[in-house]
This record gives C-alpha cells, structure tokens and sequence, in this order.
C-alpha cells in the first residue's frame, strides 16, 4: 500500500466536513474521488498533501513514498494572469523537493525538466511564457511541473474544468498513458462521473461520509453510484 | 567646461562618491524585492512599512538616540512581520489594516515631532525624512557601511533563495505540498522588506521608497516574459535610474529622491511603449 487513511475526519475548526474516511491506495492504482461540492474533496486533498492537517486520524505512506513527493496538479485559474515566468521555470520549479537546502538546481534536475516535457510534448515551447498558453498547454506544463516533483503519485485536483472536449480527452488520454505505461499512481478529484467511471478502477464517493470506496465495477453495480450516475445523466439531458 | 569634467570634480567628494555607492545597492536592493512585492500583490505593504518607518524616524529624533536605525529597524522588521503574516488580524480586513497602520503612523508621526522636536527648522525635517531631499548626500561613513553590509546581507538572501522563491511567488500552494516552508520564507522576506524600505528611506524618502520598488519591476513586466529575465532587468534598470537621479540632481540641483523617481517614470513610459509596440 502507498497511502493509507485510517478514520479520517476533515474540517475546520468546530465545523466537519467529513468524517470516517477509510481508503487505501495502492501502487499503480487509478483513483477517482467524486462527489457533490462541499464534500469535502478539496479538503482531503488539502489533508493528503499535509497543507490542511485532519481533525483526527491517521495518513499514512509507505512502499517509501513521502508526502513532499506527490505530484500535486492544482486547479486551473487560481495564478496570476501576468505572471513572468518560462515554459521551462515552471517545470523545473517542482524538483525543489529534492534540494533541500542548496540554492541552486543541478544537472540532474535540469534532465528531469527535460525528459517531463518532452514526454509532455510542451518541450518545444520551453521559452515561452506561461501565460500565454492555451488552457489546454497549460495544463500539461503544471502535469510536467508535478512529475518533477513525483515518481510514484499524482493528484491531480479538477485537471480538465474548463479545457475544451479536444484538449479534455488529450489531457485524460496523458493520464491514462502516464498511469498504465509507467505506473504511476494517480489520485484524481473530478466532477464528471462518467469520465470517472470510464477512466478510474478505484471511486471514493465522498459526502458527509463517505458513500462509496472500491473498484468502479462495483460502484457502477451499487445504490450509490447507480443513483449518482442516473442523477447526472438527468442534468446532461 | 564639459559635463564630464564638471562631473569629475565632484567626484573629489567623500560625499559624492558615498552618495552613489549607497544609491547603487539600494536601488539594487529594492527592484529585487520589488519583483517579489509586486507578484505577491504586495506593493501597498512597502508603502505602509515607509510611513511606519516614519513614524518610527520620528520617535527616534524626539528621544534621540545614539543613531536612530537602533529604533526605525526594529520597529519596521516587526510591523512587516505583522502585516505579512497570513490570516494576522481576524477583526480588521488585510487592506484595511494596511491603511490604518500606515497613516497612523504618518499622523503620530509628525503630531510626535511638532510637540517635542527641538529643532529650529521642523517643516524642513518633515520634508526631508518625507521626500529625502538630502540625506543621501549627508551620508556618514559609518552609515555608508551600514549600508553596504545590509545590502550585501539582502543580495546574497536574494541569490541564495531565487529558485524557492521564485516557487512560492509562483504558486504557494505547490511549494508547501512539495516541502517548501512557504512561513519561513514568508517572514524572511518580510524581514527583507523591512530592511530595505528603512534602507531606501535615505534615498528617496519615506513617501517614495515604494516608487523605487514597484517601478523597476512593472517596467521590466512589460517586455519581458520569463522570470529571470524580468529580475535581471528591474535589476538594471533600476540601478541605471538611479545613477541616472543622482548625477543630475546634483548636476542641476534638483532633489535627489523625487529626480531618481521621475527617472523610474520615464523608463516606465519607454517600456511600455517598448511593450505596446512588440505585441503588435
């Protein structure tokens, strides 16, 4: 097991957003955290990545993995829209997790920049600047900024809100080659059930408990998932 | 006699030649901070800090200290602390509280030196600790020094913490899941910007020094894209201007702070229209 969450109960203060949470994730496994908003899966996101700590129980990684070493992916518009910054300062600014204290970046850390963007296909935009990009461009140099940080798990928060339907299926293709072909883990937090359902093999439906957490045929098969799923398909029609 | 000769008999000067050395590290000082003031959104927190570091110059002349840095330091590092620490005050909004510490400051300030000060020529004290019409060129040669190790102290801050500081100014969040203390850097440059503005306030004066700050860096923004570049760059031309300041306010005799910001505007101009132009 890689992460492991033992009776979760996320919150602010005197007010619980949700509690019991049990789930484990395992390496190579592909997680989708669904739910309403308000659920709470921002805020065990925020829980997983230690910037918001629980109200009480336990996270837990193992098989040697960090929590510094997740490949944190965060949602779309919430950075400054004149930022100066390079295709390639971006990227590189997530192996920060492996200087410590030395100020400056190594070889090393500029290979791994490199190789992440050329999986990426965004290499040949290395020079250009951020903010300038095409939401969907964007997007994959932030999934190249986490793979610097990372080389076991991704969380990815909301990675296709606001992408159009080309870009969208690009970015989940990405993903899915990511997980299958390199093993790599992925938690992802999504609104679209459908895409969850089609592209996870693990669900955790959160709700002021959560609902649901096991394998997607099993969440399509149960009241839950039945319900959610029927629900959405009211809204698309 | 040509400009350069005239220019190279002042260079005879002590005074003169501290004035530039002084001059140059600040100005070098505060467009590097400046990059990180202006993308955090905060520019207004190195007005404030100036105006309570006036306040501060004033309780310093009233008891009158040994030198009074010994006060205006300390009390501006803390206010910045204050002011830059997340989720400070519950009870008043951020912006708000800015507004009321700074002219707080500004208000008791001058109240504080109208009652107590000794001094014969008040209005001209006021002016010079707002507008820094001379003090850059009454530098002593310990002040000089003072100077130098503060600014030594602020650059090597700068070049040693570039990469993780370029992070959090980037995405705060990222840099505290992946390990960053985003609080320690948080405070070192809230220190720093204390350091500075109190530095820059020997320049330019307190009502300036947040010129000399946020003008580099917009410049800069405007045609340059990349982070490093625009670093580079406010860097330059933030010492330029104020090389630039300096000769001719002592060329012409015009104030030397509010010469070096009008310098800062003029290359604000140039660059965006340097801007404008390239984008079409």
């Amino acid at each position: 097991m890689q992460l492991i969450c033992k009776n979760v109960s996320l919150g602010y203060e005197n007010h619980i957003v949700s509690e019991d949470i049990d789930f484990t994730v395992a390496q190579g496994d592909y997680l989708c955290i669904v739910g309403e908003n308000g659920a709470g899966k921002s805020t065990l996101m925020k829980a997983l990545l230690g910037l918001h700590p629980p109200l009480s129980g336990k996270i837990e990684f193992s098989d040697g993995l960090k929590q510094n070493e997740i490949g944190y992916l965060p949602q779309q518009n919430n950075f400054q829209r004149d930022f100066p910054a390079s295709v390639q300062e971006v990227v590189i600014s997530g192996c920060l997790n492996r200087c410590g204290l030395r100020p400056f970046y190594r070889r090393a850390e500029h290979e791994a920049a490199r190789t992440n963007m050329e999986k990426l296909g965004i290499w040949p935009l290395r020079e250009r600047c951020y903010r300038d990009l095409s939401g969907g461009q964007q997007q994959r140099v932030l999934l190249a900024r986490a793979l610097c940080a990372t080389r076991k798990l991704l969380l990815l928060d909301e990675p296709v809100s606001g992408l159009d339907p080309s870009a969208t299926a690009e970015m989940y293709a990405i993903i899915r080659h990511l997980n299958k072909e390199e093993g790599i883990t992925v938690l992802m937090i999504s609104h679209d059930i459908f895409a969850a359902t089609r592209e996870a093999d693990h669900i955790l439906h959160l709700a002021h408990r959560p609902l649901f957490f096991g394998n997607t045929e099993d969440y399509r098969k149960s009241d839950v998932g039945r319900a959610f799923l029927r629900m959405e398909e009211g809204e698309q029609v | 006699m040509s400009i350069f000769e005239t220019l190279s008999g002042y260079f005879q000067f002590p005074f003169v030649r501290y004035a530039l050395i002084a001059g140059v590290l600040i100005a070098l000082c505060s467009s590097l901070l400046g990059v990180t003031l202006v993308l955090k959104r905060f520019s207004f927190i190195g007005d404030g800090l100036s105006h309570v570091a006036f306040g501060a110059m004033a309780i310093a002349a009233v008891v009158s200290v040994s030198n009074d840095m010994l006060i205006v330091m300390p009390v501006t590092i803390l206010s910045a602390i204050l002011l830059l620490r997340k989720n400070g005050t519950k009870n008043v909004r951020g912006d708000a509280a800015l507004a009321m510490i700074s002219v707080g400051a500004l208000a008791l300030g001058y109240l504080i030196l109208n009652v107590f000060s000794k001094s014969a020529n008040l209005s001209g004290d006021v002016c010079s600790t707002l507008f820094g019409s001379t003090s850059i060129l009454t530098l002593k040669v310990s002040e000089v020094w003072l100077c130098v190790g503060m600014s030594v102290l602020v650059l090597a801050i700068f070049i040693l913490f570039y990469n993780k500081i370029f992070a959090i100014t980037f995405d705060e969040n990222f840099a505290a899941a992946t390990g960053t203390p985003t609080g320690v850097y948080d405070m070192i440059i809230a220190v720093v910007t204390a350091v500075v503005i109190v530095l820059a306030m020997n320049l330019v004066g307190s009502l300036l020094t947040s010129a000399l700050i946020v003008f580099p860096t917009l410049s800069a923004m405007r045609v340059f894209k990349s982070y490093k570049r625009v670093v580079v760059c406010s860097a330059a031309l933030s010492v330029g201007c104020a090389v630039f300041g300096i000769l001719f306010s002592i060329l012409v005799s015009t104030p030397v702070g509010a010469t070096i910001v009008a310098t800062d505007i003029l290359a604000f101009m140039i660059f965006s229209g340097i801007g404008t132009f390239r984008r079409k």
